[in-house]
């Protein structure tokens, strides 16, 4: 029983540490201003244009980064597993490295390119917002996506799958695509929604690049005057990724526990 | 995050890799992902590095990595950012451990765990602007527990507390680094046998007799090197800094911004590069005691 006992007192004191902000921000961003409670600070996205093609040009990253993602994540692993299996330590001990790389260091890096190689190649991919951060966003999701995907990977018997698509007569890539990638949709969701998380939290890069049209970024702009709209909204994108990651895990988990029972 | 240790690692009996140009052809299959990694993070950190060894006209120099190391505004900002990191690293490994005992003694299914570990992710990653306003709204001036604190007679405020001052950014640090100490920390806690319990209960040990002399030892390794990764992850950051205070605090990363952005003076951005590359070098540091502590941690999981 004292066991138990030391466990309340845990979730507890995390229950006060971490629900008391996130509270406190709901209802900071129902105030109005004046006295009284009202949904305004989150209807700015609807009247506010930065806030608006903020969030499109965020999304239009999430999703050009989630691509690239999981094109170099899914084979990489799934060939990890199956051809490399030694190598499956090193590269989970590699996927630390992203989580501790400065993001203000990888800007610097960038930084110095933009403003020092003036190269068509360079022009382009600099041109907008979307060409120039997605690739570096790319680098800062692949340490969690690896992770995600690679316990998908676990949970199921990958070589059999492999090897009955291949028997059948599917090439590689086709028996990852139409038969691994399925398997392991959940966790392909997940990780999608982790980078979906990473696009809508990342000012340093976009800041020191001068790519200011981005959704966060225009959070942060938007509170020097009005700080319940930043609040609303940066609230509003937080719960948002995390109900989409726990339905995910809801219908992953329903869907291997099916699988383990029949 | 529970799948890690579960699943038995495929065992590589049948695989034919023993032709060594079989081999080769498979390490093909590693290029693309390498290659990126090559080309994107590579990239800018050949650029940090050769930008901090010259100057402004391209001349190979000392002087800025020597100026980054003893003008007294970065000494001053590396010592407020190894503070931060540090205190905020032990805190969060401490209780994020505490935390992911409790969670992963409820039943594997329960929803308890799922909260914790889809939350864990998010917060873990998610970077610090939403955390910032939450921390804002919450201890911020007019904010909503400090507002609460002030009606039973704590008045944070009065006695010296700022939500933009190094104890309010810490107390934000923390939000994330007790998730990502949950996510590095649980694959270890499942890791320890029930047997070893029963064993040392078996020969009489008490609760604490079995922490201390069976469960203690095992973790330390891991315990070790996720703190580190937690250290690493607050030196790193600084969207939460940036939010919070809008570069009021000097952490190192604030010091290389207003480089990079000339405020300071013109051919300061290679100061700013060196600064960079002293954080890279710390962070290197950092993680190659990782990668041991990591050697060490994974002779318990041979088994």
């Amino acid at each position: 029983m004292r066991r138990r006992r030391w466990r309340v007192v845990v979730l507890a004191l995390a229950a006060i540490y971490f629900l008391v902000p996130l509270l406190a921000a709901a209802e900071f961003s129902f105030r109005k201003p004046g006295g009284g409670y009202w949904f305004g600070n989150y209807l700015a996205i609807t009247t506010n244009d930065a806030l608006l093609t903020g969030l499109l040009t965020s999304l239009q990253i999430a999703l050009s980064t989630a691509v690239v993602v999981i094109v170099l994540v899914v084979p990489t692993a799934v060939w990890v597993r199956l051809r490399f299996p030694s190598l499956a330590g090193v590269l989970e001990s590699a996927t630390i490295l992203p989580i501790v790389i400065p993001p203000v260091v990888m800007a610097a890096g960038i930084a110095f390119v933009q403003a020092n190689l003036d190269t068509p190649l360079f022009r382009t991919m600099f041109s907008s917002s979307t060409a120039a951060l997605t690739p570096f966003y790319v680098v800062l999701a692949l340490p969690f996506a690896y992770r995600a995907v690679d316990n998908g990977l676990a949970a199921i018997p990958l070589r059999t799958l492999v090897e009955a698509a291949r028997n059948l007569g599917a090439g590689m890539a086709g028996a990852i695509v139409r038969v691994v990638l399925p398997a392991v949709r959940s966790a392909v969701l997940g990780a999608a929604f982790l980078t979906l998380a990473l696009v809508l939290g990342e000012i340093v890069i976009a800041r020191i690049l001068l790519y200011t049209d981005t959704f966060p970024v225009a959070v942060v702009e938007v509170g020097r005057s009005a700080a319940g709209v930043s609040v609303a909204l940066s609230l509003a994108s937080l719960v948002l990724t995390w109900v989409l990651l726990l339905a995910v895990s809801f219908v992953g988990g329903r869907r291997a526990a099916g699988r383990s029972s029949s | 995050m529970s799948s890690l240790l579960d699943t038995p690692t495929a065992a590589p009996t049948d695989v034919p890799v023993s032709r060594p140009a079989g081999r080769w052809r498979a390490a093909l299959g590693l290029l693309p992902f390498l290659a990126y990694l090559v080309v994107f993070l590579g990239g800018p950190l050949y650029f940090v590095i050769s930008g901090a060894l010259s100057d402004p006209d391209g001349r190979p120099t000392f002087d800025n990595i020597i100026a980054s190391i003893t003008q007294p505004q970065y000494l001053a900002a590396f010592r407020q950012s190894l503070l931060l990191s540090a205190v905020t690293a032990v805190i969060g490994a401490v209780f994020g451990t505490f935390l992911a005992q409790a969670v992963l003694t409820g039943r594997p299914d329960s929803p308890l765990r799922r909260i914790m570990s889809t939350a864990s992710g998010v917060l873990a990653y998610f970077g610090g602007v939403p955390l910032a306003f939450a921390f804002i709204a919450a201890l911020g001036q007019t904010g909503v527990a400090t507002a609460w604190l002030r009606g039973i007679g704590i008045d944070l405020y009065a006695s010296g507390f700022r939500i933009d001052s190094l104890t309010g950014l810490g107390l934000t640090y923390v939000y994330f680094q007790v998730p990502l100490m949950l996510i590095l920390i649980s694959p270890a806690l499942e890791g320890l046998l029930p047997q070893w319990r029963e064993a040392a209960e078996n020969l009489g040990a008490s609760s604490w007799a079995y922490w201390r002399h069976v469960a203690l030892p095992v973790l330390a390794p891991a315990f070790a090197g996720a703190t580190l990764v937690l250290f690493g992850n607050a030196f790193a950051a600084y969207a939460t800094a940036l939010a919070l205070t809008s570069g009021s605090i000097p952490l190192v990363p604030t010091a290389i911004a207003s480089a990079l952005s000339g405020n300071v003076l013109a051919g300061q951005a290679n100061v700013g590069l060196a600064l960079g590359l002293d954080m890279v070098v710390v962070i290197g540091i950092v993680m190659i005691l990782y990668l041991w502590l990591q050697r060490r941690a994974a002779r318990w999981n041979k088994r």
